[in-house]
């Protein structure tokens, strides 16, 4: 084991002497008060360390002790529900043991070691196994099986497994490896920084489903996909995030609070618990891990929560789910890594950031995809990474955004000016983007409506068309349009308030299925399209706009799931009834006045 | 045993590297005494060998590379605090300023405290009424929140402020519930106009025996200002953790708190994130702003409302975005309303309290709460359009809708938003206020309100 002395602080980075023997990224004790650290650059006899926990009080001379081990996370039952801080110390834990405030030098296994387990043994003695193979199952809740696989590069035959309650080090079984026997445990261990490996990455091929209107509808996300959520702040980011974390259909969500507001994982702690997931009927929380990292906290541990959310992430994927790894903020992500790389004092890139900058994000977002796990059956899972980034300003010029548009390929971006006036979720429907559109296609036609990407293509189109309507209003008034193109700007403007507009807070309105969601803008486009042809057989457009249908239609998206269908015909029937009724009383003043 | 170095090597700005030092920690408070026996402070900020750099908190002048010594203290910056401070006047590094004597302490906690465990917070949801329709009714404070005051130059926060400190009260079901209330006023580089303006403010209304004021005012030393909101923090911990107050913590200006933070970095030669500030700002901001907050374990609470004066009303400049990144929403003063002597001037639809959600509805305020809110933001945001329009193209492009909505932006600016710095109204009376303008607009236009609502 590696011991050297202290010989340089500054902040959250240092110095230490006679460390010659030590490994790149090995974790060290630092100082009387042990303090977790990591080797980030050796010079000959000197590492340069990154310390996870404030720094204040430590002295030249004090001792420095490598573990021998990189950054590593536990991985076993025990991980879902629980919440994490960047290098993954049980916050709760924590709480109960050692008060309310964060001290430091505290060593807290991540996993409970005395909790016990019911395993059930799926795998019989003699059996050949490779790395991945599933030897077993544990139900860690009600929602989520923990498949206890063999440990990733230790095939071989098992000589004994058996079920039984065990905690997480117990010995549930033996397997025999051409390196000799090696006792199998519920939990193994993984390095943070190091990707696990898979078979095989495929193209995504299904959509993550939201729920949320102007996401499924315009801008989807396949699972296995990458997404990110730019936007200045007040504009909704963290109410975005949290709505995927709760609605999205996917197994698992790892929600990585990175650098933020304290608050706000409060409120997912109150909130998520109570809230039912509609697909499993259980609350969300059975299939949630957080960790969090608030701003408060250290930069360093900042700089790790990432990659711990995304090993636990990428474990759980290996057991054939699919997860989705949800990040806030990956700009604070970067500003740690910008305010290490000023203390080692490396060559600044752009704004100070280092010239690493874009390979270490490309490095977190291509961890994303949909794959065959390793393993000799060959299942299916899917990591999706969404990442919100916070341009200074709004403006996303800046470097990080930028390094994070080259490798996502879905573009939410959000815009102040819709949040002020209160237009929520704030995506702005002309700047956004999705790459994955054209791919999913096939799947929304066979599982929503064959008409679902005519009907999304069309509503793209009507806001297009609105934005360059708004142009000639705003130079020439309302009064030079056509009344095809008032009709139009009316359509879209039902489009943008009684469809793209969710509220994230009200229990009907938070979540929409897909069907309900092909449903609402069929009854829109629907609208516009039988006023259209009245507008054809001359009656006003402004009797058109007044009609009282119109508010049954703006109200239409609060309907709940189950009650949609009979009320949205209703409102069609409506529709004709009120339209039909224009143009008859149209054409009978036509004869009356020629 | 203290140990005295005479081996100060270098002094620029507000560094000094001091040679051949052993046994000092980091971030450790030192003394330097001047031949003329004058004492001033500094604390360690690197460690490299037996070198030590440290910054001065206050001004070099006189500091001599012979003569001078220098011992360090063994511990961080710390701050006696006890239930005495309340009524008390401190300078930005804790002295008493007032003449009295000085404090007893209780305990002595390290001004830069430790991070609270997320896990340990309780989600702040307790409405605070503080007689502000523009705040009350659209951008509600609940205790424990952060909730920054965004002005410019010349603007009245600091009437704002005042006002908030003197009418804010918490109602819990109708009853107001006036107990354990302190204010903790952090000044940080500003004149000595404006702080005795909250002074005798706080006397008149004689909330000055539950206040604790720490002063650094723009002729005190620069570098103080990074101590002085730390120093203020930390008594309101106190104050709220162990003493069970609810504590209004404001803090004027952070403008000149960055400003002080970006002079040390720039001495250090440290690479400079945007505009000069440290790339760390983020963070050090930060570690102040979530000091605000409620914890499991204590009945106390931490409502923070930092004021910030924007340079050139720029919001996205690094101070105020950054700020805006961290808190939960923000009060946003505009000078087109300052213009216009609507006053408090609050800029409405950019004005947010992210909190607001959880603090308002039945139970805490009345059910129509959240609704009106979003149909008052709504209408007033259209209204902005459609006068905005009528500029370009004269009233009569306007369809009869439009120009109800132009009327009812006017309106809501007169009798809404301008209520003047004297005015106290109840939640009860700002809703109301909301529901009498709604019935500007014709009632199909209501389509953010529950039609159950709109029949009440």
């Amino acid at each position: 084991m590696t011991e050297g002395k202290i010989v340089k602080i500054s902040g959250p980075l240092v110095i230490a002497e006679g460390m010659r023997d030590a490994n790149m990224f090995d974790v060290v004790h630092v100082g009387k008060h042990q303090l977790i650290g990591e080797i980030i650059e050796i010079h000959g006899d000197r590492a340069s360390i990154q310390v996870y926990e404030e720094t204040a009080g430590i002295g030249r001379g004090e001792r420095v002790v490598s573990t021998g081990a990189p950054l590593s996370v536990e991985l076993g039952p025990g991980i879902v529900t629980n919440i994490y801080d960047g290098i993954q110390r049980p916050l709760e834990k924590m709480r109960e043991l050692y008060g309310s405030n964060i001290t430091r030098g505290v060593s807290v296994p991540s996993l409970d070691r005395e909790k016990k387990w019911k395993f059930h043994a799926q795998v019989k003695a003699g059996s050949q196994v490779t790395s991945g193979d599933v030897l077993g199952y544990v139900d860690e809740t009600e929602v989520i099986r923990h498949k206890i696989m063999v440990p990733i590069g230790g095939g071989g035959t098992v000589r004994e497994l058996f079920s039984g309650e065990y905690t997480v080090t117990d010995q549930i079984g033996i397997l025999e490896t051409e390196n000799g026997e090696r006792s199998l445990t519920l939990m193994q261990k993984w390095p943070v920084r190091r990707a696990r490996p898979y078979l095989e990455k495929l193209p995504p091929r299904e959509p993550m489903v939201t729920g949320q209107r102007i996401v499924d509808t315009l801008f989807p996300i396949a699972k296995g996909g990458t997404a990110c959520v730019p936007g200045p702040f007040g504009s909704g980011k963290t109410v975005v995030q949290h709505q995927l974390a709760k609605w999205s259909n996917v197994d698992l969500v790892v929600y990585i609070g990175c650098g933020e507001r304290g608050n706000e994982m409060t409120d997912v702690l109150g909130e998520f618990p109570e809230i039912t997931d509609p697909r499993s009927g259980e609350s969300l929380m059975k299939r949630t891990v957080l960790i969090e990292n608030t701003s408060d906290m250290p930069v360093a541990a900042r700089e790790a929560s990432i990659y711990t959310g995304i090993t636990i992430a990428e474990y759980f994927r290996d057991m054939g789910y699919s997860v989705a790894v949800i990040a806030d903020s990956t700009s604070r992500w970067a500003e740690a890594l910008r305010e290490m790389s000023g203390r080692l004092e490396e060559m600044p890139g752009d704004e100070g950031y280092p010239a690493y900058l874009t390979s270490r994000l490309s490095q977190f977002y291509e961890r994303a995809g949909d794959v065959v796990c390793i393993g000799s059956d060959r299942r299916r899972g899917s990591l999706s990474a969404i990442g919100a980034v916070s341009p200074p300003g709004g403006d996303i010029s800046e470097p990080v955004s930028q390094a994070t548009l080259r490798i996502v390929k879905v573009f939410w971006g959000l815009d102040a000016s819709l949040a002020y006036r209160r237009h929520f979720p704030a995506i702005n429907w002309l700047s956004s983007y999705s790459l994955y559109k054209d791919r999913l296609e096939e799947w929304f036609s066979e599982n929503v409506h064959h008409h679902w990407t005519a009907q999304s293509s069309e509503i793209s189109r009507l806001l297009q068309a609105e934005s360059e309507l708004d142009e000639i209003v705003k130079l020439v008034g309302i009064d030079a349009l056509s009344p095809q193109d008032r009709l139009t700007l009316e359509v879209a403007q039902s489009i943008r308030e009684d469809y793209l507009q969710q509220n994230a807070f009200s229990d009907t309105d938070s979540y929409t299925p897909m069907q309900q969601q092909y449903a609402l803008a069929f009854l829109i486009l629907y609208f516009g399209e039988k006023a259209a042809a009245a507008i054809d057989k001359g009656v006003d457009i402004q009797k058109i706009s007044e009609l009282p249908v119109r508010e049954q239609i703006g109200r239409a998206k609060a309907v709940s799931a189950d009650q949609f269908k009979e009320a949205y015909a209703q409102i069609q029937v409506e529709i004709d009834r009120q339209i039909d009724a224009l143009v008859q009383s149209g054409e009978g003043s036509d004869e009356n006045d020629p | 045993m203290i140990r005295e170095y005479k081996t100060i090597e270098e002094i620029a700005g507000p560094l000094m590297l001091v040679k051949k030092v052993d046994g000092v920690k980091y971030d450790e408070l030192g003394e330097i005494e001047l031949p003329n026996g004058e004492v001033r402070r500094c604390r360690v900020l690197e460690i490299n060998g037996s070198n030590v750099l440290v910054q001065l908190f206050e001004n070099a002048a006189g500091i001599n590379l012979a003569t001078s010594k220098v011992r360090f203290l063994g511990h961080g910056v710390q701050l006696p605090v006890s239930r005495d401070m309340l009524g008390r006047v401190f300078s930005g590094m804790g002295e008493p300023i007032d003449g009295g004597p000085k404090i007893l302490p209780e305990a002595t906690p390290d001004v830069n405290g430790t991070p609270m465990n997320p896990a340990a917070r309780r989600y702040p949801s307790e409405f605070i009424q503080t007689g502000i329709s523009t705040i009350d009714g659209l951008n509600t404070l609940v205790r424990g929140q952060k909730l920054p005051i965004f002005s410019g130059s010349g603007l009245p926060h600091a009437n704002l402020a005042a006002q908030i400190t003197r009418q804010a009260k918490v109602r819990t079901g109708g009853v107001t519930d006036d107990s354990k209330f302190a204010v903790v006023f952090a000044a940080v580089g500003i004149t000595f106009e404006e702080a005795d303006f909250f002074i005798s403010d706080l006397k008149k209304t004689g909330a000055m025996d539950r206040t604790v004021l720490f002063i650094n005012l723009a002729s005190d030393p620069a570098i103080e200002r990074i101590t002085a909101p730390r120093m203020a923090l930390t008594a309101a911990e106190y104050l709220a953790y162990t003493c069970d107050m609810h504590v209004l913590v404001i803090i004027t200006d952070i403008t000149n708190y960055a400003e002080a933070l970006r002079e040390v970095s720039a001495a250090r030669k440290e690479v400079p994130g945007r505009r000069g500030y440290p790339g760390y700002l983020y963070t050090d901001l930060a570690t102040m702003y979530e000091r605000a907050g409620r914890k499991m374990g204590s009945e106390g609470s931490i409502t923070m409302i930092p004021i910030l004066t924007m340079p050139e009303d720029d919001k996205t400049h690094p101070i105020p975005d950054l700020t805006g990144y961290i808190t939960e929403g923000q009060i946003i003063l505009s000078r087109e309303m300052y213009r216009k002597g609507y006053l408090p001037p609050v800029d409405v639809l950019p004005s947010l309290s992210r909190l607001k959600d959880k603090g308002i509805g039945a139970g805490k305020t009345r059910e129509d709460h959240a609704d009106t809110m979003n149909q008052l933001f709504f209408s007033y945001a259209r209204g902005k359009d459609a006068k905005e329009l009528m500029v370009v193209l004269g009233e009569a492009a306007l369809t009869p809708v439009e120009r109800l909505y132009a009327k009812f932006s006017d309106a809501f600016e007169k009798q809404y938003i301008n209520q003047g710095f004297y005015e106290d109204r109840t939640i009860e009376e700002t809703l109301d206020l909301g529901w009498s303008l709604l019935r500007i607009l014709p009632r199909s236009e209501m389509k953010r309100i529950k039609p159950q609502l709109l029949d009440k």
